[in-house]
């Protein structure tokens, strides 16, 4: 079965989707990031959709449930790089997202990572 | 009950062209709907002229109870036109259907100086006009109300696409200046050519200036905060402007939330706090070691 690699760099975990999502996708995207976060004891990680142009209500609760489950885990979550058209149709689910941080591109959502990273150690 | 040979009606109005263009002239300039500022005389002679003919030809082809037989199509059409040519002149209903209504009396005297005796016959006649008449009247209006809603369209469409534009205030700071009410379908297109601009520009806030909004409801409110939703998922920020008192009260009164959205009274409120945002990110960047 396909996975969506989890790269590590530093205390960040990179994940970028790359694919067209589906449902076994996006399950097993969950249970290998959470492994990755408690082995690698991760300070963030961040999820880049900007190749993602389909997603319907079921992958737009699992990108919200990902970054929840890293949360608990202690880990920063930002999401990158959404598309308006995906943007428009999790709205239109009703789908906010409320609580996960976004950016607009990787470098942005690199730079408010190390950000929230920062405040929290300080 | 035909008696002897009282003429028929098509070939009446045949013969008498000229005196029936000459008394329905005289009535409609009696009329007091009739525009002749807005029409002008000649004008209004020859369409009268044009359709006399066109409805005497229909009247030797056609039967006489239903307009919709092809026998009536170059009436139709002819009328089709005039409406449509009214109705962009601005002229009311009443104006556009006085046009065949006016029509009535000049073939009824007619019909009384040739039938005068034959009652029976007049009688008929005149109920069959009239119903005639009626008919291509009211095909007049349902013709002067097609064109108006072509117009309302286009008008719709045109403010559609007049209404939306998204301007470049700064280095990452965006703003959305809004006018008119707020429909599902504005809010849409609103939403599209918001988030593709941010994309385009690499903005990490979008001022939304609500000062020509006349009015916020409920449905407004939802609108304008799915708008937000959406900005904040593609990784911007929303700052609302140019809220009114009164429209402060009612989002209140409604009870409407509008949650962690920051709100600023004026367009230069909101971006001042945006020019400190961007300015403060970019401080913060440069002093961070590991960048």
């Amino acid at each position: 079965m396909d996975r969506i690699p989890i790269l590590k760099m530093g205390e960040y975990l990179l994940v970028t989707i790359q694919v067209d999502m589906h449902d076994q996708l996006a399950l097993a995207l969950q249970e290998d990031l959470t492994e990755r976060i408690n082995r690698e004891r991760a300070a963030g990680v961040l999820i880049d959709i900007s190749s993602l142009d389909v997603v319907d209500s079921f992958i737009g609760r699992m990108i919200g449930n990902i970054a929840a489950m890293a949360r608990v885990l202690d880990a920063n979550t930002v999401v990158t790089g959404m598309r308006p058209a995906v943007a428009i149709t999790l709205v239109e689910l009703g789908l906010s997202l409320e609580g996960v941080h976004t950016a607009l591109n990787v470098e942005r959502g690199m730079a408010l990572l190390r950000k929230k990273v920062a405040a929290r150690n300080a | 009950m035909p008696s002897a040979d009282p003429p028929r009606f098509s070939d009446l109005v045949a013969a008498n062209e000229a005196t029936l263009l000459a008394d329905w002239m005289k009535q409609q300039k009696a009329a007091r709907g009739t525009r002749l500022d807005l029409l002008g005389e000649s004008e209004l002679e020859d369409q009268s002229r044009r359709f006399l003919r066109a409805f005497r030809t229909a009247l030797a082809t056609g039967d006489l109870d239903d307009v919709s037989q092809p026998a009536w199509s170059d009436v139709r059409d002819f009328l089709r036109e005039v409406s449509r040519s009214r109705a962009l002149q601005g002229l009311k209903p009443a104006e556009t259907a006085l046009f065949v209504f006016s029509l009535k009396q000049p073939l009824f005297a007619l019909l009384r100086g040739a039938l005068g005796n034959a009652t029976d016959r007049l009688a008929l006649d005149t109920w069959q006009i009239s119903t005639l008449l009626d008919q291509l009247g009211l095909f007049t209006m349902e013709a002067y109300q097609q064109t108006r809603e072509e117009i309302i369209v286009r008008q719709q469409q045109e403010l559609l696409e007049l209404s939306t534009p998204v301007v470049q205030l700064w280095d990452r700071i965006l703003a959305l200046p809004l006018v008119g009410t707020l429909d599902s379908s504005r809010t849409q297109v609103v939403m599209e050519s918001l988030l593709e601009r941010i994309v385009a520009t690499g903005s990490e806030i979008a001022i939304i200036d609500i000062t020509g909004v006349p009015t916020v409801d409920t449905l407004v409110a939802q609108h304008l905060l799915k708008t937000i939703a959406a900005t904040r998922l593609m990784g911007a920020d929303c700052i609302i402007s140019g809220i009114r008192p009164q429209i402060a009260q009612t989002i209140v009164h409604l009870g409407v939330d509008l949650g962690t959205v920051v709100t600023k009274a004026t367009l230069a409120d909101a971006f001042a706090v945006a020019l400190k945002r961007t300015r403060d990110a970019a401080v913060s960047a440069q002093r961070d070691p590991t960048t």
